[in-house]
């Protein structure tokens, strides 16, 4: 197989079979919690999408070139949190020149990102999956395109719920994780498509 | 000594990653700098500080941005009352609209001497669980429930639990309908301040039955409303109702009652209402 067809693969696998919300179940808190608009989930999306792809590239450089040399590797977690850190408050300075409205509207999930399992669970697998540069980066990035088609998907059906009749019981968040789960089943589906390949 | 060394080793390697990353992030802050208004600190400065919510926003820091930006009104810090909306408006630079000090009024003295608990309950202690359990644990299914859901509530410990009623300190509270939201049975309301006179009575039951439920029910008897010269309080669904934009405080509803269930704040202030048993057993 040609490498290109490979690294093709190793995306789609990565948003569709590898879904990091719905087949890792990582990442859960913003996706319950700033899915209620489609447009603040693109917004939350894409913000993911930078900080995991930047924390992709950073973190292999710090754990190949600095935790390795000074055979620090067991401190990958602490160090990982410290550059996803630095990422979000990059990101949040950045939204809050150039995007106020999109600030105000990710309000608390934004710092949040810090604490978002996906993103560490991306750096984390990255190393234990031994990626090498490019496969890291193009992990964290399209890892977080399947979070953004997630949380969008689920925007998408929450807005539709507004307007539904919905027993009182289940209102909110109760008929939310449970078509959270309905969706999972469904990426199910995608499971083994790409098996042997990425 | 070799594990001291690595440890050490451990803290500089990773403080070094620490101080680089800060540095960046130093440089990203002065880069990407945003001016702040500096009235929202001073608005900040200016409102409760309670964090209640009850302006309908996420927060003070939230509330004075919003004053800023002007989509909310000077005014709307209740808790603030009348010289934090003095003060927004000064520094928005606009009048200041006069602000009808709030207050909460429980309306119910079914304590403990006037209602007869149904049965003991031993659940959850929270009003909301034991009030939707059979029609609660006490006799009358309109009263205040006892359980202090309102108490624990309450930003400024203003209201407390007197021999199974809740009783609001009226010199501490601040008007900012937290209570009022929380409440299972709805028996709290806000009343201007100087709205003293107070059906302390939520009970829809017909007379009898009512009676029968507590001492200090109202029966819907209709005599407040035949005594009232302004035709202010009424009885509706079997309750008293006064409209506090008509009444005059006049208080002649308040000795025909045959119930003791109308109130004046005024007087009531220095007596031990709640544990003051109602003079004639009806």
């Amino acid at each position: 197989m040609s490498p290109i067809v490979k690294i093709l693969l190793f995306m789609f696998s990565c948003v569709l079979t590898n879904n990091y919300i719905f087949s890792r179940f990582l990442g859960c808190c913003p996706f319950l919690g700033v899915s209620n608009k489609v447009e603040t989930a693109v917004g939350m999306g894409i913000a993911v999408t930078f900080v995991m792809a930047l924390a992709s590239l950073f973190t292999y450089f710090v754990y190949y070139y600095i935790l390795v040399p000074l055979s620090l590797t067991y401190l990958n977690t602490i160090a990982f949190i410290l550059v996803i850190a630095s990422l979000v408050q990059v990101v949040e300075m950045f939204l809050k020149k150039s995007a106020p409205s999109l600030y105000g509207a990710l309000g608390i999930y934004l710092p949040l990102i810090t604490t978002n399992c996906a993103v560490l669970g991306v750096t984390i697998l990255n190393i234990t999956e031994g990626h090498n540069l490019l496969y890291s980066v193009l992990n964290g990035t399209f890892g977080a395109l399947g979070f953004l088609l997630a949380i969008v998907l689920m925007a998408g059906v929450r807005e539709r719920l507004e307007s539904a009749k919905i027993a009182a019981p289940l209102k909110g968040f109760p008929i939310s994780l449970v078509i959270a789960g309905l969706m999972s089943i469904a990426f199910l589906g995608f499971s083994n498509m790409f098996a042997g390949v990425a | 000594m070799d594990t001291i060394v690595k440890i050490l080793f451990a803290i500089a390697a990773l403080g070094g990653i620490g101080v680089l990353f800060g540095f960046v992030l130093g440089v990203a802050g002065k880069k990407f700098a945003v001016e702040v208004d500096e009235r929202v600190q001073a608005v900040r400065a200016a409102v409760s500080g309670a964090n209640c919510g009850a302006c309908g926003y996420a927060g003070c820091d939230a509330f004075a941005a919003a004053v800023v930006r002007g989509e909310a009104s000077t005014s709307g810090c209740t808790p603030g009352g009348s010289k934090s909306a003095k003060a927004l408006a000064e520094i928005m630079g606009v009048s200041a609209a006069s602000v009808e000090p709030m207050v909460a009024r429980v309306r119910c003295q079914g304590n403990c001497n006037n209602v007869k608990p149904r049965f003991d309950y031993a659940g959850v202690p929270s009003c909301r669980a034991a009030g939707s359990l059979s029609g609660g644990p006490n006799a009358c299914e309109f009263g205040c429930v006892g359980l202090g859901d309102c108490v624990d509530r309450c930003p400024f410990g203003a209201i407390r639990m007197e021999n199974g009623v809740a009783v609001v300190d009226q010199d501490v509270c601040t008007g900012c309908g937290v209570c009022v939201a929380v409440c299972p049975r709805g028996i709290i309301q806000m009343l201007p301040t100087d709205q003293t006179v107070v059906v302390l009575c939520r009970n829809k039951a017909i007379g009898r039955i009512a009676a029968l439920q507590c001492k200090t029910a109202c029966v819907g008897c209709k005599r407040c409303e035949k005594q009232c010269p302004t035709n202010s309080i009424v009885v509706k669904d079997g309750v008293a109702e006064i409209d506090e934009t008509t009444c005059t405080r006049c208080g002649a509803c308040i000795p025909v009652c045959p119930m003791h269930c109308i109130v004046n704040f005024y007087e009531r202030e220095d007596e031990e209402v709640l544990s003051e048993q109602p003079k004639d057993e009806a």
